[in-house]
């Protein structure tokens, strides 16, 4: 009998796909109009994206690049017949410089460039820890000592003398712990460089300096200006405040209970008031709480309460490594017979720091973004001048342009930062999911 | 580690305070409760220092001085004859009214967002997202300020209404009006006139209860919102025990006694009487003189702080929305699917419910910045707390320390308020481990 | 630790500045500068220009003072304040004196501690308005919105003027003197209430100065002036003084291009005195003998700084008004160098 069932024996040749599910077609299908609710969607969003550039593009596409005061693009505009008006980036062209640097003499502006750079290169073998060679480390050490030298100027030697400080408490401490014992001889190696600090640095730096003058020109806080205001605010205050932040995260899981309550009631507190109160203690009462004749400049005030606004958040992010950590690491340490310091120095630290990363970048970027509130004391950050320029009687009235570079200024550095920020945390996710 | 070489018992020497493991934490404590101490002594001692240097004295008598000036977004009564007090109170009172609007809104507009960033619309996804990087990535400082150019720049002014062929005119029946000054909204009123002008015999108004006389904290409760209160509550009530009563049936006969209508109707019907009877009305605004005249006013700065600050915080929720419905797992996703719930169902039914878990926490915090941020209120103008206490009073009265100290514990008070209220709250929807 | 040497390297490198003690003079001369504090921008009166250099009535007065004391114009550091952080600036010695269009008042003086050593321009509060709104008296303002600059004492001013005037108004209160203006000018307040100096540099600054009007009523007084703390009054006297060589200055036709030649010797006795060839006053006040001849050098004299700043000539175009010479039925007088 014939077997009247019908077995394909060959295998039909793969056909293209239907013209509507492939190519440009296929994907605005796929994408914007897969269904009525979705197309409508897209056809809203169009007609919003529409509407935005219309009325931006046309003002943005204004050439006032040369004028020389407001009158001026004005003049221009209306020769071009615009109806709606125009940017007027003169005020871009003359006053960019001091928006970047603020009052920092000109023929000096190498020196924050040049901190700016060496900035960079200090972290990328702690943030790119893989590209890097570790030995670059040593410039890392040797920046922080090294960038608010720049920054501020005065003779080599203060900055010599001062990285001297922990090096002779080092000494100490390795010529002390045989003879008076361990807790006693750390004791001792951390008052030593405070002290050295405080009443030597500054008399020796002197006298050396008067023996052998080597040195660059000072140059005052009060000529900070502009955003490289913000960026030295937000360097240097996340920079002390990591290690600020480290003590009173260890504090807060400590279990000594009158160190952990002072340690949560500082954090508390810190995280519990807006900035701007702070940002008041530093301008009207720090200089009351201070002992009668001391008078530090505001923008140091202002570093230092923003210090301790940091080291708070800092806290709080490094508690959160340290959460993280797997239980077995601190057990394996006390396996190991590590005393408390030597456990954190040499396991849990450098793990929890490491997967703090991530959040210490975007506590930087938050204080960075909040380092514009010191306008509101009057310092000159970029926001702060556009006040003073807009005093000056030629750009009396502009208003778009500047908070616009302003803008995106902020936007590059930010969105750039968190864009690293979140590469890490990629990176450092090592579940699979 | 060194609990096997302890000494049982034996003498007391003092190195062993350093040295014996048993004393040695109570040391360090002792030792750092001794420093914070110190240090505090020597803040205060400072203080106390230079204010005589200064010749200043502490002292809070300046709160009940006259203010002398005026506040023109206030909740309660107030001018410029009050107290420093008073005019504090009226800060806080702006200061809580923009944060609780600013995290309602910020709530909705964030978790819009960060479902809409999942969309499956690539153009509406990828719009989300240039949204949510520009204000996350920009000062809020700048937003606020931005917000207010806009609102002053793009918006009519009242005059503009005037005339007789007005450049712009009131929506919606002519009862709001968008104005750079503002928003006049109509307000609900009570008492409504005839036509002369006198109020209708038996549909009035019943007038406010004046509490606490003349101290600073004084304010009115006005009677008709009590009345409608009690009776819209009183309806919910109602309306809960008839579907209580439906659910005693329904489990004891397996059919459900149809309700919906029933319930709404208690809630609605004796509110829209009560409302009826004390002469509800709303009253409209109307361009009178310089400006518009009732209603009532939203001012450009509240509008301002208020869309600047949610918009900024919703960006961040956005994200942490995001990431909360991204760490369930999509077998969930799936799971539902296979139950054969819709995708718009499966959202809000199986996933946004296990996600609130993962966002509640950030959430509380983020509500927290909102709330710490609205102290940029006085780069716009609006009166909060910084604006009057850390602001004109501070000025008018040269009181620093104590201004900004009392500004600083209210803030921490509110804040603490805050994350104690989400905490008990995130306790109770945490899911129950045994 | 290491990263905690931040901290030390701020405090050892010297950025600790100097105590304020009794003696501001010795302060400043041992400083080499002077720490004056002024507005961080204010059309006229105190504005960094783009090279960061600050220009204005209020700055040119610091300058005398830099000059009478340590003999360069230059030698001042300019701290911007705002309305808030200005007085605590000065009495926490961060400034050595404050020249930000202050106005004299009894608390100032009394309350807070401070001297005001003279007035350097007599301004009194007053509104401005489109005059397409036909008002000609502030009292027509019912009802009005009024933008106003806060952590000022206009705000109470313009609170006393419609209280007593029984009228209403709504205030807005706005933090700096460009925002105010763009919200008057996009008509989201009636009027802009300010010092009269300032709205008229104002006005000068707008696309149709035309279009608007400076009210007549003036509702307050406000001589504003220079500064110090209480308890050095050397100091004040110095400041006093410069203030008044430079208004004397202007009586006695001492400008800066006659300076040189009036210097060495003039047949009026009082010309002499004041720069310093004649006389011991500057001894006196601790200074060199030609202290207000440097004073003066440094900008010119008050007339000069005026015309230079704010005057006829300058877009802010102020008129002389209450602040012309005594002789000329003004109110800036000087007391007599004798």
């Amino acid at each position: 009998m014939e077997d009247l069932s019908y077995v394909r024996t060959d295998m039909l040749p793969e056909r293209d796909p239907p013209a509507s599910e492939v190519g440009v077609i296929g994907w605005l299908r796929m994408n914007l109009f897969s269904g009525w609710f979705n197309s409508i969607l897209t056809v809203i969003a169009l007609a919003f994206i529409y509407l935005v550039l219309a009325a931006i593009i046309p003002w943005l596409w204004s050439p006032t690049w040369g004028a020389g005061s407001l009158s001026a693009c004005r003049e221009i505009i209306a020769e071009l017949g615009k109806e709606h008006g125009g940017a007027c980036y003169g005020v871009i062209t003359e006053r960019w410089q001091q928006l970047l640097f603020g009052f920092y003499p000109e023929e000096l502006r190498w020196r924050p460039i040049l901190t700016f750079i060496g900035l960079f290169v200090a972290l990328a073998p702690v943030l790119f820890n893989e590209t890097f060679p570790g030995k670059m480390l040593w410039f890392t050490g040797a920046f922080l000592f090294l960038a608010p030298w720049l920054m501020w100027g005065g003779p080599i030697w203060t900055p010599l003398l001062v990285a001297a400080g922990p090096a002779l408490g080092f000494v100490a401490y390795r010529y002390l712990v045989s003879v008076i014992g361990n807790l006693a001889s750390v004791i001792v190696a951390v008052l030593i460089p405070v002290l050295f600090w405080l009443f030597l640095v500054g008399p020796l730096s002197q006298a050396i300096d008067g023996v052998v003058p080597l040195g660059i020109e000072v140059v005052e806080s009060r000529l900070f200006g502009g955003f490289m205001l913000s960026v030295w605010i937000g360097v240097v205050a996340i920079a002390i405040s990591l290690v600020l932040g480290v003590i009173l995260a260890l504090g807060r899981q400590s279990d000594l209970l009158i160190v952990k309550y002072l340690s949560v009631g500082f954090i508390e507190f810190i995280r519990g008031v807006p900035l701007i109160t702070l940002l008041f203690v530093a301008s009207t009462l720090l200089n009351i709480f201070m002992p009668p004749g001391t008078n530090f400049d505001i923008i140091l005030r202002v570093m230092i309460m923003a210090t301790l606004f940091a080291s708070a958040y800092i806290a709080e992010v490094i508690r959160g490594g340290l959460a993280a950590l797997p239980r077995g690491q601190y057990e394996a340490a006390d396996a190991l017979g590590l005393d408390y310091w030597k456990a954190q120095r040499l396991i849990i630290l450098p793990q929890a720091l490491k997967i703090s990363i991530p959040g210490i970048v975007s506590t930087f970027i938050g204080l960075f973004k909040d380092t514009t509130l010191v306008s509101i004391i009057g310092l000159l950050d970029p926001i702060g001048l556009t006040g003073s320029i807009r005093a000056d009687a030629n750009w009396n009235g502009i208003v778009w342009e500047l908070y616009g570079f302003i803008a995106l200024l902020f936007f590059i550095s930010c969105f750039s930062m968190s864009r690293y920020s979140m590469w890490l945390e990629k990176k450092l996710r090592t579940d699979h999911r | 580690m060194t609990t096997a070489t302890d000494p049982e018992g034996g003498t007391f020497r003092p190195s062993m305070l350093i040295y014996d493991s048993r004393y040695r934490s109570a040391t360090i404590q002792i030792v750092a409760l001794i420093g914070f101490l110190l240090l505090i002594g020597w803040l205060v001692s400072n203080t106390v220092q230079n204010l005589a240097d200064l010749g200043k004295s502490v002292g809070f008598g300046f709160l009940t001085e006259p203010a002398g000036y005026d506040i023109n977004q206030r909740l309660l009564d107030y001018d410029s004859r009050d107290s420093h007090a008073r005019a504090s109170l009226m800060g806080l009172l702006n200061t809580l009214l923009v944060a609780v609007l600013g995290c309602i809104m910020a709530t909705i507009v964030g978790v819009i967002v960060g479902v809409l960033r999942l969309s499956n619309n690539w153009l509406v996804a990828r719009i989300m997202t240039v949204y949510v990087e520009m204000f996350r990535n920009v000062p809020v400082l700048l937003w606020i300020v931005f917000s207010m150019a806009i609102l002053i720049e793009t918006l009519p002014a009242p005059s503009a209404f005037r005339g007789d062929e007005p450049s712009a005119s009131m929506l919606l029946g002519d009862s709001v009006a968008l104005t750079n000054r503002g928003v006049y909204v109509p307000e609900p009123l009570f008492g409504r006139m005839d036509e002369e002008g006198h109020p209708l015999t038996w549909r009035q108004g019943l007038g406010d209860i004046h509490l606490f006389g003349e101290a600073w904290f004084r304010f009115d409760v006005s009677l008709e919102l009590v009345v409608f209160l009690s009776t819209l509550i009183a309806g919910i009530l109602v309306s809960r025990l008839i579907g209580q009563r439906a659910d005693r049936i329904q489990n004891s006969t397996g059919v459900r006694p149809k309700t919906f209508w029933l319930r709404a109707a208690v809630i609605v019907v004796p509110s829209v009487i009560v409302l009826w009877l004390m002469g509800f009305y709303l009253g409209k605004p109307a361009l009178r003189g310089f400006n518009f005249d009732g209603g009532t006013h939203l001012r450009n700065s509240f509008i301002a702080l208020w869309l600047a600050l949610s918009l900024y915080t919703a960006a961040f929720i956005a994200e942490i929305v995001r990431g909360g419905i991204l760490a369930i797992s999509k077998g969930q996703t799936e799971a539902a699917a296979a139950l054969g719930i819709r995708p718009r169902r499966i959202m809000s039914l199986v996933i946004l419910p296990q996600a609130m878990r993962v966002i509640i926490p950030p959430l509380i915090s983020q509500y927290l910045n909102l709330t710490k941020n609205s102290s940029l209120a006085i780069a716009v103008g609006y009166m909060d707390l910084t604006g009057t206490l850390m602001g004109i009073t501070l000025n008018q009265t040269g009181r620093e320390l104590e201004a900004v100290m009392m500004t600083m514990l209210i803030y921490l008070a509110i804040s603490l308020a805050i994350s104690g209220a989400m905490n008990v709250y995130n306790n109770r929807v945490k899911l129950k481990e045994r | 630790m290491k990263k905690s040497v931040f901290l030390g390297a701020l405090t050892v490198a010297g950025f600790v500045a100097g105590s304020a003690s009794a003696a501001t003079l010795d302060d400043v001369q041992a400083r080499g500068s002077l720490k004056c504090g002024s507005n961080s921008g204010l059309t006229g009166f105190a504005a960094p220009d783009a090279n960061g250099h600050w220009e204005g009535f209020d700055v040119a007065v610091c300058r005398a003072v830099a000059a009478a004391v340590l003999g360069d114009p230059e030698a001042v550091e300019f701290v911007p304040t705002t309305p808030k952080t200005r007085f605590t600036a000065l009495a926490s010695g961060e400034v050595d004196i404050l020249v930000r269009n202050t106005t004299w008042t009894l608390t100032r003086d009394v309350d807070l501690k401070f001297t005001f050593t003279g007035v350097n321009y007599y301004d009194g509060q007053g509104f401005i308005v489109p005059k397409a709104l036909g008002v000609s008296s502030a009292k027509e303002l019912d009802g009005a919105t009024v933008c106003i600059q806060t952590g000022t004492t206009t705000e109470l001013n313009l609170a006393d003027f419609f209280r007593t005037n029984n009228i209403s108004y709504e205030p807005v209160p706005i933090e700096t003197n460009a925002e105010a203006q763009q919200q008057y000018l996009a008509g989201a307040c009636d009027t802009y209430t300010t010092d009269a100096s300032g709205l008229a540099a104002t006005r000068a600054s707008f696309e149709n100065p035309a279009d608007h009007a400076i009210l007549p009523e003036i509702i307050s007084k406000e001589p504003l002036g220079p500064l110090v703390r209480h308890g050095d009054d050397e100091w004040a006297d110095i400041v006093r003084w410069t203030l008044n060589a430079l208004v004397a200055a202007e009586e006695f036709g001492i400008t800066s291009t006659n300076i040189e030649e009036l210097a060495s010797g003039t047949d009026n006795p009082e010309i002499n005195r004041i720069l310093g060839t004649e006389g011991t006053m500057g001894e006196m006040l601790g200074l060199e003998a030609d202290w207000a001849m440097k004073a003066i050098a440094a900008g010119g004299n008050y007339g000069e700084i005026f015309e230079k700043n704010i005057g006829e000539s300058t877009p802010i175009g102020l008129a002389r008004g209450l602040n012309a010479q005594w002789k000329d039925g003004g109110l800036q007088y000087a007391p007599p160098f004798r």
